[in-house]
């Protein structure tokens, strides 16, 4: 019997991965600015999903209140740009300083039983959007634009943008990647099956927790600021809204929480829907609502999670198997 | 008359197999006890009796009738009453809510009835549950069942936990129950005790039946013996 | 006499907050789930006593009535259908399953009515524009006194519900041990079923103080379901007559709020509740530990 990390498909799949991310860098080369636009969304929409799903997925952590850092990203941004810094150099301390709150906050609020963290995450991102929206310089309720982006011509500042996404999307993928396969990952594992027998074995179980929530809070920041740069103009009514939660609420649970190939999964599926139902509206979120409670009741572990189960199929090498050597006689 | 039949009873707990294959007949009046090391299964198959439990394969006849997939709480309006392990009181009710608040029916047993059988009740009875002592806690316990007037009285483990002064007592007022004709199931960890307060005596080991017979009948050794597993088929 | 009457005022904005937590609360503390469609539950109740007010004219407390039934129904459904399942299934699911109801809720208004803000304030009657002038600083109105008494009556009936009826004593046996309450004859699904109705029955009362009171619209939900976990929080978690004290903290943290400057009306509220969760569970303590 050996205990495996790399099985053969996963072998190939990474490979396929690594040319895909290469591909990518590609887009802004080949495509028209509005179509670069779109798939800036898809990467924004990937990281979202990836992110909700280290908390919830690998850490339990079940935050309605990530908008928070994606409104500080996108904030940040039009702070630091205002006071002069380069604008894709202010994108890059948005980040850093979404990612710095985290930790205070996460002081407390890891501390939290389930519903006071999900609707406590919530309560900070309200209070965080007031006191935006009561700061003339950021826009107040009205919003703000990133003017500061104008100084690039359109496709450049698309290619730009996208570039930005790519590469945040590729870093947070990796450090979640990497952050699975060490030890650390291992013990996430424990702690989502039995946390208290996790602990009693010695796991750190706060600071594990701790570690995700940051690295969440840095990468809803690094959303938020792309958000804002494809976008231009923000405001505190949409950046903070709630309805962000939705989207990773959905593209999580349908593609596969506590997966790591599901968010993404997740996300496709998303980007497909929001590109051929182009109206959004009403009848749109009903469907999106009622599938994502559909999925919470009746298929909690997504489509992908349902799919690995049934198949065993595993394309990223983020566990363990076991296989079993041909002649080994099964001992009793 | 055939009260409760059981063919083939096999409980599990996800992979685990608490109870094996298990075929019980208890006759309407018989006081059976259910012995056997902890972990045997004999809890489990006394939840899975009284409904608390849902029972992978098998079947459970009352009185004739099929009970298998019958909710724990209807059981209880048929006649069947369990006294959990560990008591379970509603802590925040007082010993009368505690009484009242279980489903009634018919029968000799009532709120004053109950309090006759267990005096030490009697001034306690607007006292909050988590405040009763373990002995009063267990008279509660076995009120509580009694208050449905139940055909088949299942009793787990009502020892556990007690000083033997008090055991002593609850089992004086079991005797005043067993005198009324109930049928009744315990599970009981002093063998000594059980041996002397049932007609027959059912030993199981690692979910299966070792050992059934008269209580009269079987000697300590062989009780033992099969209690242990020793002497284990090979 | 400014910050009294702003208290005073508190109270009155309070008392509507805790009518609005009550339910909340009753499901909490039953079934160990926070419904996070509540609020739009509560926004529902508005609606419908608003539909029957358009289409009969009657008064809206009257209209409230008759739209009563039709909540209670609701509640059993909702049990029976989303709820139930997300019981069994840990702490995640429920929280997951009702906020997807809530968006649903929100949009499915959203289709049906328009996203105008609205209000039956106009519509009922004299009790929403009288009031007394207490002192030259102090007024009290009519409506905030008639809240506040069925706030009272509210809690009142469910302490006595609770601790003097059978059903009472079955739902709080069902809350503390749900499988020794089914060993001793108890449906626990019935007394779900039965704690869900009651709290939405509640919840639409306090929609229907809300679209008296204020206005709302179909989004409206989300904000009050926040302000009824605060006042659930602050007043802690478990606690009947706590979720009436909290929400009339909150109210009068907000109303105190309001008075520094307008726009940190609902902030205060917010940082009240952070507060109260930092001081309770928060790292405080600790971090004064290890700092030494």
């Amino acid at each position: 019997m050996r205990v495996l990390r790399w099985t053969n498909t996963s072998k190939v799949f990474t490979g396929t991965a690594l040319a895909i991310a290469a591909l990518l860098a590609t887009v802004p080369l080949v495509f028209e600015t509005d179509v670069v636009q779109k798939l800036t969304n898809l990467l924004i929409l990937v990281l979202l999903a990836v992110m909700w799903n280290a908390l919830a997925g690998y850490g339990g952590l079940l935050s309605i209140g990530q908008q928070a850092f994606i409104g500080i990203g996108a904030y940040g941004t039009v702070f630091f740009a205002g006071l002069g810094v380069s604008p894709y150099l202010a994108m890059l301390l948005a980040t850093l300083v979404a990612g710095l709150i985290s930790v205070p906050i996460s002081l407390f609020a890891l501390r939290l039983r389930a519903a006071q963290f999900a609707i406590g995450m919530w309560v900070i991102a309200e209070a965080i959007s007031i006191l935006v929206r009561l700061d003339q310089n950021l826009g107040a309720g009205t919003g703000i634009s990133l003017i500061q982006l104008n100084q690039y011509a359109p496709n450049f500042r698309q290619a730009y943008t996208f570039w930005l996404a790519l590469a945040f999307a590729i870093i947070f993928l990796s450090a979640l990647f990497v952050l699975l396969r060490s030890p650390l990952g291992v013990s996430l594992q424990a702690i989502r099956d039995d946390e208290d027998a996790a602990r009693s074995l010695g796991v750190r179980v706060a600071g594990r927790k701790r570690l995700l929530f940051v690295l969440a809070g840095f990468g809803c920041g690094a959303a938020g600021v792309l958000i804002g740069a494809n976008t231009l103009f923000i405001e505190p009514g949409s950046i903070f809204s709630v309805q962000w939660t939705a989207y990773m609420i959905f593209m999580v649970l349908v593609g596969g929480l506590g997966t790591f190939e599901g968010p993404i999964l997740g996300a496709i599926l998303l980007f497909a829907i929001q590109t051929t139902f182009t109206q959004g509206g009403p009848w749109y979120l009903v469907g999106l609502g009622a599938t994502a409670a559909l999925f919470a009741l009746v298929l909690p572990r997504g489509i992908w999670g349902t799919i690995e189960e049934r198949l065993g199929l595993q394309l990223l090498p983020v566990g363990y198997r076991v296989v079993e050597m041909k002649g080994e006689e099964r001992t009793a | 008359m055939t009260l409760l039949q059981v063919e083939g009873l096999d409980c599990r707990y996800g992979l685990l197999q608490a109870v094996r294959g298990v075929s019980i007949e208890v006759a309407n009046g018989e006081t059976v006890a259910l012995i056997g090391a902890n972990g045997a299964g004999k809890s489990t198959l006394l939840r899975a009796l009284a409904g608390a439990h849902r029972p992978h394969a098998g079947r459970v006849l009352f009185d004739g009738r099929d009970i298998t997939s019958m909710p724990a709480h209807r059981r209880v309006s048929l006649g069947i009453a369990l006294v959990p392990e560990g008591r379970r009181l509603f802590p925040s009710l007082t010993v009368e809510e505690n009484l009242r608040v279980s489903a009634s029916r018919k029968g000799r047993w009532s709120v004053q009835s109950v309090l006759d059988l267990f005096p030490m009740l009697q001034p306690r009875r607007h006292m909050v549950a988590a405040n009763l002592s373990g002995g009063e806690q267990q008279a509660v316990a076995i009120g509580r069942a009694l208050m449905s007037n139940p055909r088949l009285l299942l009793l787990d483990e009502v020892s556990l936990g007690l000083a033997p002064v008090v055991v002593d007592a609850v089992y004086r007022s079991l005797a005043d129950i067993l005198r009324e004709g109930t049928t009744v199931i315990l599970v009981e960890q002093d063998l000594g005790r059980a041996l002397k307060v049932a007609g027959r005596v059912i030993c199981m080991l690692e979910g299966r039946i070792v050992l059934e017979g008269a209580a009269a009948s079987l000697d300590r050794d062989r009780v033992v013996g099969a209690y242990f597993g020793l002497k284990r088929p090979a | 006499m400014t910050i009294v009457n702003a208290v005073l005022q508190g109270i009155f904005l309070g008392a509507f907050y805790a009518v609005l937590a009550c339910g909340l609360s009753v499901m909490f503390g039953v079934m160990r789930i926070i419904n996070l469609a509540h609020g739009d539950i509560a926004v529902l109740g508005a609606y419908a006593v608003f539909v029957i007010v358009q289409s009969t004219g009657m008064s809206p407390f009257v209209a409230f009535v008759v739209a009563l039934p039709l909540m209670i129904v609701l509640g059993y459904v909702l049990q029976l259908t989303i709820l139930e399942r997300s019981l069994k299934s840990g702490i995640l699911i429920p929280l997951l399953a009702t906020f997807g109801l809530s968006i649903v809720i929100q949009n499915l208004l959203l289709l049906r009515f328009s996203p105008d803000v609205r209000s039956l304030g106009g519509d009922a009657g004299a009790v929403t524009t009288s009031s007394w002038q207490v002192t030259s600083g102090l007024s009290v109105s009519a409506l905030g006194i008639v809240i506040l008494l069925v706030a009272l009556v509210v809690f009142g009936a469910l302490q006595v519900f609770l601790s003097r009826t059978r059903t009472g004593w079955m739902m709080r046996a069902t809350a503390e041990d749900a499988d020794a309450a089914e060993l001793v004859g108890i449906d626990s699904r019935g007394v779900y079923a039965r704690a869900t109705a009651l709290a939405v029955a509640i919840a639409a009362l306090g929609g229907l103080f809300l679209a008296i009171r204020s206005v709302f619209d179909p989004l409206s939900g989300p904000t009050q379901l926040i302000f009824a976990f605060e006042a659930v929080v602050i007043g802690g978690m478990g606690s009947l007559w706590g979720t009436l004290v909290g929400g009339l903290a909150l109210g009068v943290a907000q109303t105190v709020g309001a008075q520094i400057n307008p726009e940190y009306s609902a902030l205060a509220g917010h940082l009240l509740f952070l507060a109260v969760l930092i001081v309770r569970y928060g790292g405080v303590r600790v971090a004064l530990r290890t700092a030494r």
